[in-house]
C-alpha cells in the first residue's frame, strides 16, 4: 500500500462437530496414553470458533479488502456445510487418515480456503475451546 | 521485544454509501449497510505497543500515557458520533472496518512516545475485525 501500512481482515465463524482422536498407527494402549478421553471410541463434540484473516488493498470504491457476502458464501461452501453437525473422522474424507485434531482441522481449513479469490488467505486460527486455540499461516510465521 | 496492548470501547454509527455509484449498485454491494440513516456499531479497539521495558521503570509505555492518547484521539473523534459525517479523517472514504483501522492508526502512530505501535485491531462485532500493521514489521508478512 502507498502509505506503507498493511491492513487484513479478520471473520469469525463457528460449527459444532464430534470427533474421536484414534490413530490406526498406535496401538490401543497407545491411543489410550496418548489421547485420554479424547479416545473414546463413540467420539465427542465441540463448538469449534473459526477465525479467518486476510490481507489486500481495500478498493476504493468500497473500502473493503473483500466483500463479506462473498467470503461468508466461500466459506460456508467449502468448509461450515461439510464440517458442521458431522462426525470430522467418518463424514469428511481426510480425517479417515489423518487424525482429527485442531492442529490439522487448521491444515485442513486453510488448504480450502488458500484459493479465495478476492484477497489472500493470511491464517487460520480455530478456538477448539474456551481454553484452546492452534493457527496455521502456511508457510509463513504466525 | 515486548507486547502491550491497551483495550478501549466506544459506540459509533455509520452507513455505506459510494456517490459514484448508481443506487441499486450500492445496495447490491453494501446490502443493508446501504440503509441512509445508518446503524451503529460498539466498537472495540486493541492497541499494540512493541518496545523493550525502560530499566528504571520496567515500563514499554506507561499505559495511563497511552490511555490519555486513545482518549484524545479516538474517543473525542468517534465515541458516540456518526463516523461519515463527523469525523473529518473519514471524509470521502467508505468507513469500512478496514478505512476506520487505518485512520485510527494515522492518528495514533505519530503520538505515541515510547515504543512504536505495532498493531491497531479494530473490532466492528465480535466477529469481524480489521487489523492494520506498518509493512515489514507484523502480522505473517
Amino acid at each position: 500500500m502507498a502509505d506503507g501500512l498493511r491492513i487484513e481482515l479478520g471473520r469469525r465463524y463457528r460449527f459444532s462437530a464430534s470427533h474421536r482422536l484414534h490413530s490406526t498407527r498406535l496401538s490401543e494402549e497407545e491411543n489410550r496414553r496418548i489421547y485420554g478421553k479424547c479416545a473414546n471410541p463413540y467420539g465427542h463434540g465441540h463448538n469449534y470458533t473459526v477465525e479467518v484473516r486476510l490481507s489486500g488493498l481495500p478498493d476504493p470504491a468500497t473500502g473493503m479488502i473483500a466483500n463479506l457476502a462473498d467470503l461468508d458464501a466461500f466459506v460456508n461452501e467449502r468448509v461450515i456445510e461439510a464440517f458442521d453437525h458431522r462426525s470430522l473422522q467418518d463424514e469428511v474424507p481426510v480425517f479417515r487418515e489423518v487424525v482429527p485434531t485442531t492442529e490439522n482441522l487448521c491444515k485442513e481449513i486453510f488448504e480450502r480456503l488458500k484459493s479465495f479469490p478476492k484477497a489472500r488467505l493470511e491464517a487460520v486460527r480455530i478456538e477448539e475451546t474456551s481454553n484452546n486455540s492452534f493457527e496455521f499461516a502456511g508457510d509463513q510465521e504466525v | 521485544m515486548v507486547y502491550l496492548t491497551r483495550k478501549i470501547e466506544f459506540a459509533a454509527s455509520h452507513l455505506y454509501h459510494n456517490p459514484a455509484l448508481s443506487a441499486e449498485e450500492n445496495r447490491r454491494i453494501f446490502g443493508k449497510c446501504n440503509n441512509p440513516h445508518g446503524h451503529g456499531h460498539n466498537y472495540t479497539l486493541e492497541v499494540t505497543i512493541a518496545g523493550e521495558p525502560d530499566p528504571v521503570t520496567g515500563m514499554v509505555l506507561d499505559l495511563k500515557e497511552l490511555k490519555d492518547i486513545l482518549e484524545r484521539e479516538v474517543m473525542h473523534r468517534m465515541d458516540h458520533r456518526f463516523l461519515n459525517y463527523e469525523v473529518a479523517e473519514l471524509k470521502g472514504q467508505i468507513p469500512t472496518c478496514e478505512n476506520v483501522a487505518r485512520v485510527i492508526w494515522n492518528l495514533l502512530e505519530p503520538k505515541i512516545p515510547q515504543g512504536r505501535l505495532h498493531r491497531v485491531r479494530l473490532y466492528e462485532s465480535a466477529d469481524l475485525f480489521a487489523d492494520c500493521y506498518r509493512q515489514g514489521t507484523g502480522g505473517a508478512d
